[in-house]
């Protein structure tokens, strides 16, 4: 992490703003807004933003500051568990299929191909349309998406791996393969997977909003960034930071994930070591 | 070696069909899923008012009183021979829908490919003719703001602006087929392929200064110039010649993404596509749709790829020569 502050600037900004949003929404978690993001108000309807209401209020006079807080809070779980899942279950899976071979590296080969045969976006909102609404199914939908993903990083580099001397001197040395395969060969490729993680979370955050913009995420009224833009397209002329304020703060979000990942990649991929 | 090639082919294809079986697979189970069924679905809580003896009729005319297998082989089946379904709510069979939405969304996404490749490649050869310049930050800039912007950010912004300021909306009035009036259509299609073309634009664009810095520290480019080769000529022939495998192989995989990915653009500028038919089916719960129209993209989306296999193998001759 440090040396990637040293050597990335853009790395550096990223982690800025991450940290930035991120105190935003530790204030939705710990309940410290200025206001209920769910409350109405309806005497205090369209205000602009002032040193009252930061971001100005809607339609329902909630306070845009708060909801675009709560909102962030909420992308930010939905996504970090998402890519968990999908992180923990596709790393896992790429290990043994690479590790394993023989038939274990054909049963994952084939759910992997039936994954990837539908267009990301397409499968997430099948999955999210099939499941009860609510924000772990969202993004346990997610999740499934970008499981194949990881088991594809990792399988490539395991195969590799595991004809080095020093996963056959393992071998020969008689400890068990899972043994082997956690001590000796999943260390070696975290960096393949941090950057990965990295990348992914800026992508579940797109397809979340992109969700509950489409009416597919969390239900209302939880504020969700991908919603509030939906509900502002109308009130842009009259209120033009009910767009502006989710907007800009969801572009943020990603911004800074795909800083993180870039980042990470130019310090962290031993393909990149000595470029540049 | 010509038998170890078709049966290369031959095996690739036989994958693909073993995939396709298993999409199939997939998309049925995942639409069993749901509580509840077609009954329920169409007369919602009135279904509860059903006698028995109509809850069996109903069971019987959509098949659900057979064994799940046997309806996930009748289905399969009728795809083969055209019969995907009927929505109630479009009046119409699930094949004609198809048919006038997969068109749509084909010339969608050339579009937004054609403009993808037209503001990706050449930005990326320029962030790539001097690295860490101010035109490789610009590059760089680009393509971020390609990757972050959300597609439904920038095509509400784009709607909203082009319609209030320059009273500019041809999405409005209901959409409008190519052959019906190419002028009204192409106005119609430039919004959304706006839009879709600059989220493309970016992974294409960092794929071209990979691959064209990749290409321009090999040997041959380095006597190339030594013999005389004009510049220019040496920048498309030898350089970026070299550099199209990886650009191919990412523009084909992002024309597969839009085939469905492109539902939310769809949605928002109204254009009937194959993305939006998924969306409305799921809207209005009508499941015959979704399942055959998922299966369809899916098919699209493998095929799509198998094609973009074979123009690299085209196109490179490294890999046409082994």
């Amino acid at each position: 992490m440090t040396a990637l502050l040293r050597r990335s600037p853009a790395g550096l900004a990223g982690v800025v703003i991450l940290v930035v949003l991120a105190m935003v929404a530790l204030l939705s978690f710990l309940g410290l807004l200025p206001y209920d993001p769910i409350a109405q108000n309806p005497p205090s309807r369209f205000l602009a933003p002032s040193g009252e209401h930061l971001f100005g209020t809607d339609q329902f006079g909630r306070d845009v500051f708060s909801r675009v807080a709560a909102g962030v809070g909420n992308s930010a779980l939905i996504a970090v568990v998402a890519v968990a899942f999908s992180t923990l279950v596709g790393t896992l899976g790429g290990l043994v299929s690479g590790f394993y071979r023989g038939f274990a590296d054909g049963a994952i080969g084939g759910v992997t191909n039936v994954l990837f045969a539908f267009p990301p976006l397409l499968l997430a909102l099948s999955l999210a349309s099939v499941l009860e609404r609510n924000w772990f199914t969202v993004a346990v939908a997610i999740a499934i998406v970008y499981v194949p993903i990881f088991i594809r990083v990792t399988r490539g580099p395991v195969l590799s791996l595991r004809e080095i001397e020093y996963v056959k001197a393992a071998v020969s040395t008689g400890q068990s393969r899972w043994q082997i395969m956690f001590r000796h060969v999943l260390p070696n490729i975290t960096s393949i997977i941090v950057i990965q993680v990295a990348l992914s979370l800026s992508w579940a955050v797109l397809t979340e909003a992109s969700l509950s913009f489409l009416g597919l995420g969390t239900p209302p009224p939880a504020p969700s960034l991908g919603s509030m833009i939906f509900e502002a397209r109308s009130l842009v002329f009259i209120a033009p930071w009910t767009l502006i304020a989710p907007g800009a703060v969801v572009v943020a979000l990603v911004v800074g994930l795909n800083l993180l990942g870039d980042g990470l990649r130019d310090t962290l991929d031993p393909r990149n070591r000595g470029k540049r | 070696m010509r038998a170890l090639v078709r049966n290369r082919v031959v095996r690739r294809v036989a994958g693909t069909v073993g995939t396709l079986f298993g999409v199939a697979v997939f998309v049925f189970v995942m639409l069993r899923a749901i509580p509840g069924n077609q009954i329920t679905a169409n007369l919602g809580t009135e279904a509860a008012a059903l006698t028995p003896a109509q809850q069996q009729a109903l069971e019987r005319y959509y098949g659900l009183d057979q064994p799940l297998v046997t309806q996930f082989f009748s289905w399969l089946g009728n795809m083969f021979t055209g019969n995907f379904g009927y929505s109630a709510r479009a009046q119409q069979s699930v094949l004609d829908l198809t048919l006038q939405s997969l068109p749509v969304t084909f010339e969608l996404a050339v579009f937004s490919i054609v403009l993808a490749l037209l503001i990706g490649v050449p930005l990326g050869m320029l962030a790539a003719s001097r690295t860490n310049s101010v035109r490789d930050a610009a590059g760089q800039v680009v393509s971020l703001a390609g990757l972050s912007i959300p597609a439904f950010l920038l095509a509400t912004t784009l709607l909203t602006v082009f319609a209030a300021s320059f009273g500019f909306n041809p999405n409005g009035q209901g959409f409008v087929p190519f052959f019906a009036d190419p002028l009204l259509n192409l106005q119609q299609m430039l919004l959304p392929s706006l839009v879709l073309g600059f989220g493309i634009a970016a992974p294409i664009l960092r794929t071209t200064r990979t691959a064209v810095l990749e290409v321009r520290s090999n040997d041959f480019v380095r006597t190339a110039r030594a013999k005389g080769v004009p510049e220019r000529r040496l920048q498309v022939r030898h350089v970026l010649g070299n550099a199209l495998v990886p650009i191919v192989t990412m523009t084909g995989l992002q024309f597969g993404y839009l085939l469905g990915g492109a539902v939310v653009v769809e949605q928002i500028f109204s254009v009937p596509g194959i993305g939006r038919q998924v969306l409305l089916g799921i809207q209005q719960k009508e499941y015959a749709v979704v399942q055959s129209t998922v299966l369809v993209i899916a098919l699209a989306f493998v095929i799509v790829n198998l094609l973009t296999d074979v123009l690299y193998r085209i196109i490179d001759p490294r890999v046409r020569a082994s």
